[in-house]
Protein backbone atom coordinates (compact mmCIF):
# COMPACT_ATOMS: atom_id res chain seq x y z
CA UNK A 1 0.00 0.00 0.00
CA UNK A 2 1.19 3.19 -0.82
CA UNK A 3 1.12 6.56 1.39
CA UNK A 4 0.57 9.53 -0.19
CA UNK A 5 1.12 12.58 1.18
CA UNK A 6 -1.85 13.56 2.18
CA UNK A 7 -2.63 9.77 3.47
CA UNK A 8 0.26 10.67 6.06
CA UNK A 9 -0.96 14.31 7.00
CA UNK A 10 -4.44 12.76 7.39
CA UNK A 11 -3.23 10.06 10.14
CA UNK A 12 -0.81 12.79 11.41
CA UNK A 13 -3.73 15.01 12.36
CA UNK A 14 -6.51 12.30 13.86
CA UNK A 15 -3.81 11.72 16.30
CA UNK A 16 -3.35 15.13 16.97
CA UNK A 17 -6.97 15.20 18.51
CA UNK A 18 -5.52 12.47 21.43
CA UNK A 19 -2.73 15.45 21.69
CA UNK A 20 -5.14 18.11 22.55
CA UNK A 21 -7.21 15.86 24.45
CA UNK A 22 -4.27 14.55 26.72
CA UNK A 23 -3.21 18.32 26.77
CA UNK A 24 -6.48 19.64 27.56
CA UNK A 25 -6.78 17.37 30.70
CA UNK A 26 -3.46 17.60 32.06
CA UNK A 27 -4.06 21.31 32.21
CA UNK A 28 -7.41 20.85 33.86
CA UNK A 29 -6.77 18.36 36.38
CA UNK A 30 -3.39 19.63 36.56
CA UNK A 31 -4.71 23.22 37.30
CA UNK A 32 -7.05 21.78 39.71
CA UNK A 33 -4.56 19.56 41.71
CA UNK A 34 -2.08 22.84 41.93
CA UNK A 35 -5.05 24.79 42.99
CA UNK A 36 -4.91 22.39 46.01
CA UNK A 37 -1.17 22.40 46.51
CA UNK A 38 -1.05 25.92 46.35
CA UNK A 39 -3.41 25.96 49.31
CA UNK A 40 -0.74 23.44 50.95
CA UNK A 41 1.96 25.86 49.83
CA UNK A 42 0.75 29.06 51.54
CA UNK A 43 -0.40 27.12 54.92
CA UNK A 44 0.04 28.63 57.88
CA UNK A 45 1.41 25.23 59.30
CA UNK A 46 4.92 24.58 58.48
CA UNK A 47 4.88 20.87 57.70
CA UNK A 48 1.90 21.51 55.17
CA UNK A 49 4.53 24.18 53.73
CA UNK A 50 7.32 21.72 53.84
CA UNK A 51 5.02 18.69 52.19
CA UNK A 52 3.83 20.97 49.06
CA UNK A 53 7.29 22.48 49.17
CA UNK A 54 9.14 18.65 48.54
CA UNK A 55 6.23 17.84 46.49
CA UNK A 56 7.45 20.92 43.72
CA UNK A 57 11.28 20.48 44.22
CA UNK A 58 10.52 16.80 42.99
CA UNK A 59 9.07 16.99 40.71
CA UNK A 60 10.49 20.27 38.98
CA UNK A 61 14.27 18.40 39.53
CA UNK A 62 13.85 14.95 38.35
CA UNK A 63 13.15 14.02 34.51
CA UNK A 64 9.10 13.92 33.71
CA UNK A 65 9.98 10.87 31.46
CA UNK A 66 10.74 9.19 34.85
CA UNK A 67 7.50 10.43 36.22
CA UNK A 68 5.87 9.05 33.64
CA UNK A 69 8.11 5.72 33.71
CA UNK A 70 7.24 5.46 37.72
CA UNK A 71 3.12 6.30 37.18
CA UNK A 72 3.75 3.43 34.57
CA UNK A 73 4.82 0.58 36.40
CA UNK A 74 3.88 1.96 40.22
CA UNK A 75 0.15 1.68 39.29
CA UNK A 76 0.18 -2.18 38.54
CA UNK A 77 1.97 -2.42 42.11
CA UNK A 78 -0.99 -1.13 44.01
CA UNK A 79 -3.44 -3.12 41.78
CA UNK A 80 -4.65 -0.91 38.87
CA UNK A 81 -4.53 -2.52 35.58
CA UNK A 82 -2.44 0.85 33.57
CA UNK A 83 -3.41 1.66 29.94
CA UNK A 84 -1.37 4.29 28.50
CA UNK A 85 -4.12 6.92 28.74
CA UNK A 86 -4.68 6.31 32.28
CA UNK A 87 -0.63 6.40 32.78
CA UNK A 88 -0.21 9.68 30.34
CA UNK A 89 -3.19 11.66 32.07
CA UNK A 90 -2.08 10.75 35.34
CA UNK A 91 1.85 11.73 34.94
CA UNK A 92 0.90 14.80 33.43
CA UNK A 93 -1.66 15.94 36.52
CA UNK A 94 0.99 15.39 38.84
CA UNK A 95 4.31 17.16 37.01
CA UNK A 96 1.71 19.98 35.46
CA UNK A 97 0.04 20.38 39.27
CA UNK A 98 3.30 21.11 40.83
CA UNK A 99 4.70 23.61 37.96
CA UNK A 100 1.66 25.55 38.44
CA UNK A 101 1.50 25.59 41.98
CA UNK A 102 5.18 27.10 41.54
CA UNK A 103 3.86 29.74 39.16
CA UNK A 104 0.86 30.49 41.26
CA UNK A 105 2.71 31.00 44.50
CA UNK A 106 5.18 33.47 42.60
CA UNK A 107 1.74 35.37 41.68
CA UNK A 108 0.59 35.64 45.56
CA UNK A 109 4.25 36.54 46.28
CA UNK A 110 4.26 39.97 43.59
CA UNK A 111 1.09 40.70 45.59
CA UNK A 112 2.73 43.90 47.05
CA UNK A 113 2.67 43.25 51.48
CA UNK A 114 1.26 46.43 51.95
CA UNK A 115 -1.94 45.05 50.36
CA UNK A 116 -1.59 42.29 53.36
CA UNK A 117 -0.82 44.77 56.13
CA UNK A 118 -3.88 46.98 54.32
CA UNK A 119 -6.15 44.74 54.58
CA UNK A 120 -5.16 43.21 57.78
CA UNK A 121 -5.28 46.68 59.38
CA UNK A 122 -8.98 46.50 58.42
CA UNK A 123 -9.43 43.45 60.20
CA UNK A 124 -9.58 41.06 57.26
CA UNK A 125 -9.25 37.06 58.84
CA UNK A 126 -6.62 35.66 56.59
CA UNK A 127 -9.13 33.77 54.14
CA UNK A 128 -11.02 36.76 54.04
CA UNK A 129 -7.26 38.79 52.90
CA UNK A 130 -7.00 35.86 50.32
CA UNK A 131 -10.41 35.64 48.70
CA UNK A 132 -10.82 39.66 48.70
CA UNK A 133 -7.45 41.33 48.37
CA UNK A 134 -4.93 39.09 47.16
CA UNK A 135 -6.38 36.06 44.78
CA UNK A 136 -7.63 39.07 42.59
CA UNK A 137 -4.88 40.56 42.21
CA UNK A 138 -2.37 37.55 41.91
CA UNK A 139 -4.91 36.05 39.41
CA UNK A 140 -4.68 38.97 36.94
CA UNK A 141 -0.52 38.46 36.89
CA UNK A 142 -0.82 34.78 36.81
CA UNK A 143 -3.14 34.46 33.02
CA UNK A 144 0.24 34.99 31.19
CA UNK A 145 2.41 32.85 32.89
CA UNK A 146 -0.34 29.93 33.50
CA UNK A 147 -0.98 29.91 29.59
CA UNK A 148 2.69 30.38 28.97
CA UNK A 149 3.09 26.50 30.75
CA UNK A 150 0.29 25.40 28.42
CA UNK A 151 3.08 25.38 25.89
CA UNK A 152 4.57 23.10 28.38
CA UNK A 153 2.05 20.97 28.73
CA UNK A 154 1.55 20.25 24.98
CA UNK A 155 5.05 19.30 24.53
CA UNK A 156 5.06 17.39 27.53
CA UNK A 157 2.70 15.22 25.72
CA UNK A 158 4.78 14.07 23.46
CA UNK A 159 6.90 11.86 26.05
CA UNK A 160 3.53 10.01 26.57
CA UNK A 161 4.54 8.29 23.21
CA UNK A 162 7.34 6.44 24.85
CA UNK A 163 4.96 4.64 27.58
CA UNK A 164 2.57 4.02 24.23
CA UNK A 165 0.51 6.60 24.05
CA UNK A 166 -1.13 6.88 20.48
CA UNK A 167 -1.31 10.71 20.39
CA UNK A 168 0.90 12.55 17.36
CA UNK A 169 4.78 11.62 18.34
CA UNK A 170 3.59 7.84 18.51
CA UNK A 171 1.74 7.82 15.46
CA UNK A 172 4.70 9.70 13.48
CA UNK A 173 7.30 6.94 14.29
CA UNK A 174 4.50 4.44 13.21
CA UNK A 175 4.24 6.17 9.88
CA UNK A 176 7.74 6.31 9.87
CA UNK A 177 8.49 2.69 9.91
CA UNK A 178 5.52 2.27 7.41
CA UNK A 179 6.66 4.77 4.89
CA UNK A 180 10.72 5.28 5.53
CA UNK A 181 10.01 8.79 4.78
CA UNK A 182 11.45 10.39 8.00
CA UNK A 183 12.81 13.51 6.97
CA UNK A 184 9.03 14.15 5.78
CA UNK A 185 7.21 12.46 8.78
CA UNK A 186 8.89 14.17 11.66
CA UNK A 187 8.75 17.60 9.73
CA UNK A 188 5.03 17.39 9.78
CA UNK A 189 5.05 15.95 13.30
CA UNK A 190 7.37 19.34 14.11
CA UNK A 191 4.75 21.37 12.16
CA UNK A 192 1.69 20.35 13.82
CA UNK A 193 3.35 21.20 17.38
CA UNK A 194 4.33 24.24 16.55
CA UNK A 195 0.91 25.26 14.97
CA UNK A 196 -0.61 23.95 18.33
CA UNK A 197 1.92 25.88 20.63
CA UNK A 198 2.91 29.10 18.99
CA UNK A 199 -0.73 31.09 19.04
CA UNK A 200 -0.03 30.60 22.83
CA UNK A 201 3.57 31.16 23.23
CA UNK A 202 2.18 34.68 21.34
CA UNK A 203 -1.17 35.16 23.17
CA UNK A 204 1.34 34.78 26.47
CA UNK A 205 3.85 37.11 25.21
CA UNK A 206 1.09 39.49 24.22
CA UNK A 207 -0.64 39.51 27.91
CA UNK A 208 2.74 39.85 29.62
CA UNK A 209 3.43 43.15 27.64
CA UNK A 210 -0.04 44.39 27.89
CA UNK A 211 0.15 43.89 32.09
CA UNK A 212 3.85 45.59 31.60
CA UNK A 213 2.25 48.13 30.01
CA UNK A 214 -0.63 48.92 32.08
CA UNK A 215 1.65 49.22 35.11
CA UNK A 216 4.76 50.77 34.01
CA UNK A 217 3.70 54.01 35.10
CA UNK B 1 0.25 -7.11 47.28
CA UNK B 2 2.07 -10.19 47.56
CA UNK B 3 5.40 -8.98 45.76
CA UNK B 4 6.71 -5.97 47.69
CA UNK B 5 9.59 -4.16 46.71
CA UNK B 6 12.98 -5.51 45.65
CA UNK B 7 16.32 -3.71 45.46
CA UNK B 8 18.46 -6.54 45.74
CA UNK B 9 19.41 -6.15 41.83
CA UNK B 10 21.13 -2.77 42.72
CA UNK B 11 24.70 -4.40 44.19
CA UNK B 12 25.37 -5.22 40.57
CA UNK B 13 23.69 -2.37 39.23
CA UNK B 14 26.23 -0.43 40.44
CA UNK B 15 28.78 -0.21 37.93
CA UNK B 16 26.07 0.31 34.71
CA UNK B 17 24.33 3.32 36.68
CA UNK B 18 27.41 5.01 36.84
CA UNK B 19 28.55 4.44 33.05
CA UNK B 20 24.89 6.34 32.61
CA UNK B 21 25.73 8.83 34.84
CA UNK B 22 28.98 9.91 33.46
CA UNK B 23 27.61 9.52 29.83
CA UNK B 24 24.73 11.77 31.45
CA UNK B 25 27.42 14.23 33.00
CA UNK B 26 29.08 14.48 29.52
CA UNK B 27 26.49 15.31 27.42
CA UNK B 28 25.34 18.19 29.67
CA UNK B 29 28.70 19.59 30.08
CA UNK B 30 29.32 19.48 26.46
CA UNK B 31 25.89 21.07 25.82
CA UNK B 32 26.18 23.42 28.31
CA UNK B 33 29.80 24.75 26.34
CA UNK B 34 28.83 24.86 23.16
CA UNK B 35 24.65 26.16 23.80
CA UNK B 36 26.02 29.02 25.88
CA UNK B 37 28.60 29.68 23.24
CA UNK B 38 25.75 29.82 20.45
CA UNK B 39 23.20 31.24 23.05
CA UNK B 40 25.52 34.11 22.85
CA UNK B 41 26.15 34.87 19.44
CA UNK B 42 22.89 34.58 18.63
CA UNK B 43 21.81 36.63 21.10
CA UNK B 44 24.04 39.40 19.73
CA UNK B 45 22.83 38.42 16.11
CA UNK B 46 18.95 38.47 17.43
CA UNK B 47 20.27 42.72 18.41
CA UNK B 48 22.84 43.44 15.66
CA UNK B 49 21.90 45.36 12.46
CA UNK B 50 22.18 43.00 9.76
CA UNK B 51 17.85 42.01 9.14
CA UNK B 52 18.04 38.99 7.86
CA UNK B 53 20.28 37.29 10.66
CA UNK B 54 17.59 39.04 13.22
CA UNK B 55 14.64 36.94 11.23
CA UNK B 56 16.55 34.15 10.99
CA UNK B 57 17.23 33.90 14.58
CA UNK B 58 14.09 35.41 15.86
CA UNK B 59 12.56 32.24 13.53
CA UNK B 60 15.01 29.44 14.91
CA UNK B 61 13.88 30.43 18.87
CA UNK B 62 10.44 30.52 17.53
CA UNK B 63 10.32 27.10 16.01
CA UNK B 64 12.45 25.36 18.81
CA UNK B 65 10.46 26.93 21.71
CA UNK B 66 7.86 25.59 20.26
CA UNK B 67 8.09 22.10 19.63
CA UNK B 68 9.26 19.33 22.19
CA UNK B 69 12.69 18.43 22.17
CA UNK B 70 11.54 14.60 21.50
CA UNK B 71 10.54 15.37 18.30
CA UNK B 72 13.77 17.40 17.47
CA UNK B 73 15.74 14.70 18.79
CA UNK B 74 13.68 12.31 16.53
CA UNK B 75 13.83 14.84 13.34
CA UNK B 76 18.23 15.08 13.64
CA UNK B 77 18.65 11.35 14.36
CA UNK B 78 15.94 9.74 12.07
CA UNK B 79 14.74 12.49 9.56
CA UNK B 80 18.26 13.94 8.74
CA UNK B 81 19.57 10.91 6.80
CA UNK B 82 16.50 11.13 5.01
CA UNK B 83 18.19 14.29 3.30
CA UNK B 84 22.12 12.41 3.37
CA UNK B 85 22.81 13.55 6.34
CA UNK B 86 23.26 10.69 9.19
CA UNK B 87 24.95 11.34 12.35
CA UNK B 88 25.70 8.98 15.20
CA UNK B 89 23.69 8.60 18.50
CA UNK B 90 25.98 10.85 20.41
CA UNK B 91 26.94 13.61 18.28
CA UNK B 92 23.00 14.09 16.92
CA UNK B 93 21.59 14.09 21.07
CA UNK B 94 24.56 16.49 21.58
CA UNK B 95 23.21 18.60 18.40
CA UNK B 96 19.73 18.40 19.77
CA UNK B 97 20.27 19.11 22.99
CA UNK B 98 23.12 22.52 22.30
CA UNK B 99 20.14 23.53 19.55
CA UNK B 100 16.94 22.89 22.36
CA UNK B 101 18.81 24.88 25.20
CA UNK B 102 20.33 27.84 22.58
CA UNK B 103 16.92 28.58 21.91
CA UNK B 104 16.11 29.51 25.34
CA UNK B 105 19.47 30.56 26.16
CA UNK B 106 19.06 32.85 22.87
CA UNK B 107 16.00 34.82 24.82
CA UNK B 108 18.28 34.58 27.99
CA UNK B 109 21.32 36.28 27.26
CA UNK B 110 19.60 38.49 24.54
CA UNK B 111 17.31 40.02 27.97
CA UNK B 112 20.45 40.54 29.80
CA UNK B 113 21.91 42.76 26.85
CA UNK B 114 18.49 44.50 27.35
CA UNK B 115 19.36 45.28 30.65
CA UNK B 116 22.39 46.87 30.38
CA UNK B 117 22.41 50.31 29.82
CA UNK B 118 23.82 52.27 26.43
CA UNK B 119 26.23 53.91 28.93
CA UNK B 120 28.10 51.48 29.15
CA UNK B 121 28.83 50.78 25.74
CA UNK B 122 29.44 54.64 25.07
CA UNK B 123 32.00 55.04 27.64
CA UNK B 124 33.53 52.13 26.42
CA UNK B 125 33.97 53.78 22.43
CA UNK B 126 34.49 56.51 24.02
CA UNK B 127 37.71 55.37 25.59
CA UNK B 128 38.74 54.18 21.93
CA UNK B 129 38.34 50.61 22.55
CA UNK B 130 37.29 48.24 19.62
CA UNK B 131 33.64 47.69 18.97
CA UNK B 132 34.15 43.98 19.63
CA UNK B 133 36.16 44.53 22.55
CA UNK B 134 33.54 46.46 24.26
CA UNK B 135 30.80 43.85 23.87
CA UNK B 136 32.74 41.19 25.13
CA UNK B 137 34.71 43.04 28.03
CA UNK B 138 32.23 45.31 29.18
CA UNK B 139 28.51 44.36 28.06
CA UNK B 140 28.22 40.67 27.57
CA UNK B 141 29.84 40.00 31.80
CA UNK B 142 27.43 42.42 32.87
CA UNK B 143 24.49 41.04 31.07
CA UNK B 144 25.64 36.98 31.84
CA UNK B 145 25.56 38.08 35.62
CA UNK B 146 22.54 39.55 35.14
CA UNK B 147 20.57 36.59 33.79
CA UNK B 148 23.06 33.88 35.04
CA UNK B 149 20.42 32.45 37.19
CA UNK B 150 17.91 32.04 34.39
CA UNK B 151 20.13 29.95 32.85
CA UNK B 152 21.03 27.90 35.34
CA UNK B 153 17.70 26.64 35.50
CA UNK B 154 17.53 26.09 31.61
CA UNK B 155 20.91 24.03 31.76
CA UNK B 156 18.95 21.89 34.77
CA UNK B 157 16.26 21.39 32.64
CA UNK B 158 18.07 20.97 29.79
CA UNK B 159 20.01 17.79 31.71
CA UNK B 160 16.37 16.78 32.76
CA UNK B 161 15.07 16.41 29.45
CA UNK B 162 17.87 14.73 27.55
CA UNK B 163 16.80 11.27 29.70
CA UNK B 164 14.97 11.55 26.50
CA UNK B 165 18.05 10.44 23.95
CA UNK B 166 18.02 7.24 25.76
CA UNK B 167 15.39 6.58 22.94
CA UNK B 168 17.59 7.09 19.89
CA UNK B 169 20.40 4.38 22.19
CA UNK B 170 22.89 6.92 23.77
CA UNK B 171 23.44 5.39 26.73
CA UNK B 172 22.81 7.75 29.16
CA UNK B 173 21.34 6.90 32.64
CA UNK B 174 17.72 6.14 31.20
CA UNK B 175 18.86 3.99 28.63
CA UNK B 176 21.15 1.88 31.45
CA UNK B 177 17.59 1.87 33.55
CA UNK B 178 15.87 0.63 30.42
CA UNK B 179 18.54 -2.41 30.25
CA UNK B 180 18.21 -3.24 33.85
CA UNK B 181 14.23 -3.25 34.41
CA UNK B 182 14.28 -5.45 31.24
CA UNK B 183 16.87 -7.79 32.89
CA UNK B 184 15.40 -7.75 36.84
CA UNK B 185 11.83 -7.43 35.82
CA UNK B 186 11.74 -4.40 38.67
CA UNK B 187 10.80 -1.28 36.54
CA UNK B 188 9.29 0.75 39.23
CA UNK B 189 12.27 -0.02 41.48
CA UNK B 190 14.60 0.43 38.95
CA UNK B 191 13.18 3.59 37.96
CA UNK B 192 12.57 5.39 41.30
CA UNK B 193 16.28 4.59 42.24
CA UNK B 194 17.16 5.88 39.01
CA UNK B 195 14.41 9.12 39.41
CA UNK B 196 16.55 9.75 42.83
CA UNK B 197 19.93 10.01 40.60
CA UNK B 198 18.11 12.42 38.37
CA UNK B 199 16.73 14.39 41.70
CA UNK B 200 20.29 14.54 43.20
CA UNK B 201 21.81 15.65 39.60
CA UNK B 202 20.05 17.95 39.15
CA UNK B 203 21.02 19.70 42.59
CA UNK B 204 24.94 18.97 42.03
CA UNK B 205 24.70 20.39 38.65
CA UNK B 206 22.74 23.52 39.97
CA UNK B 207 25.82 24.00 43.00
CA UNK B 208 28.59 23.54 40.35
CA UNK B 209 26.97 25.98 38.14
CA UNK B 210 26.41 28.39 40.85
CA UNK B 211 30.13 27.85 42.03
CA UNK B 212 31.29 27.98 38.63
CA UNK B 213 29.31 31.38 38.06
CA UNK B 214 30.90 32.86 40.69
CA UNK B 215 34.21 32.01 40.11
CA UNK B 216 33.80 33.52 36.22
CA UNK B 217 31.39 36.40 36.76
CA UNK B 218 32.50 37.62 40.70
CA UNK B 219 30.54 37.58 43.50
CA UNK B 220 26.68 38.37 43.28
CA UNK B 221 26.19 35.73 40.20
CA UNK B 222 24.21 32.86 40.62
Amino acid sequence: MEFTLWDILRNLLLAARWTIVLSLAGFLFGGIAGGGLLVLRLARRKPLRVVARLYIELFQGTPLLMQLFLVFFGLPLIGIDVQPWLAAGLGLTLAASAYLAEIWRGCVDAVPRGQWEASASLAFGYLQQMRFVVIPQALRLAIAPTIGFSVQIIKGTALTSIIGFMEVSKVGTVIDNATFRPFTVYAMVAAIYFILCWPLSRLAKYLESQFHAAHSH
Amino acid sequence: MGAGLDFGWLSEAGYVLAHGVATTILLIAVTTLLGGALSVVAAAARRGTVAWLRGLVAGYVELIRNTPFIVQLFFIFFGLPGIGLRLDAIPAAILAMTINLSAYGTEIVRSGLDAVTAGQREAGLALGLRARTVFLRIVLPQAVRAVYPALTSQIVITMLESAVVSQIAVRDLTYEADLIQSRTFRAFETYAVVTVIYLALSLLLRRVLVAGGRRVLGQGAG
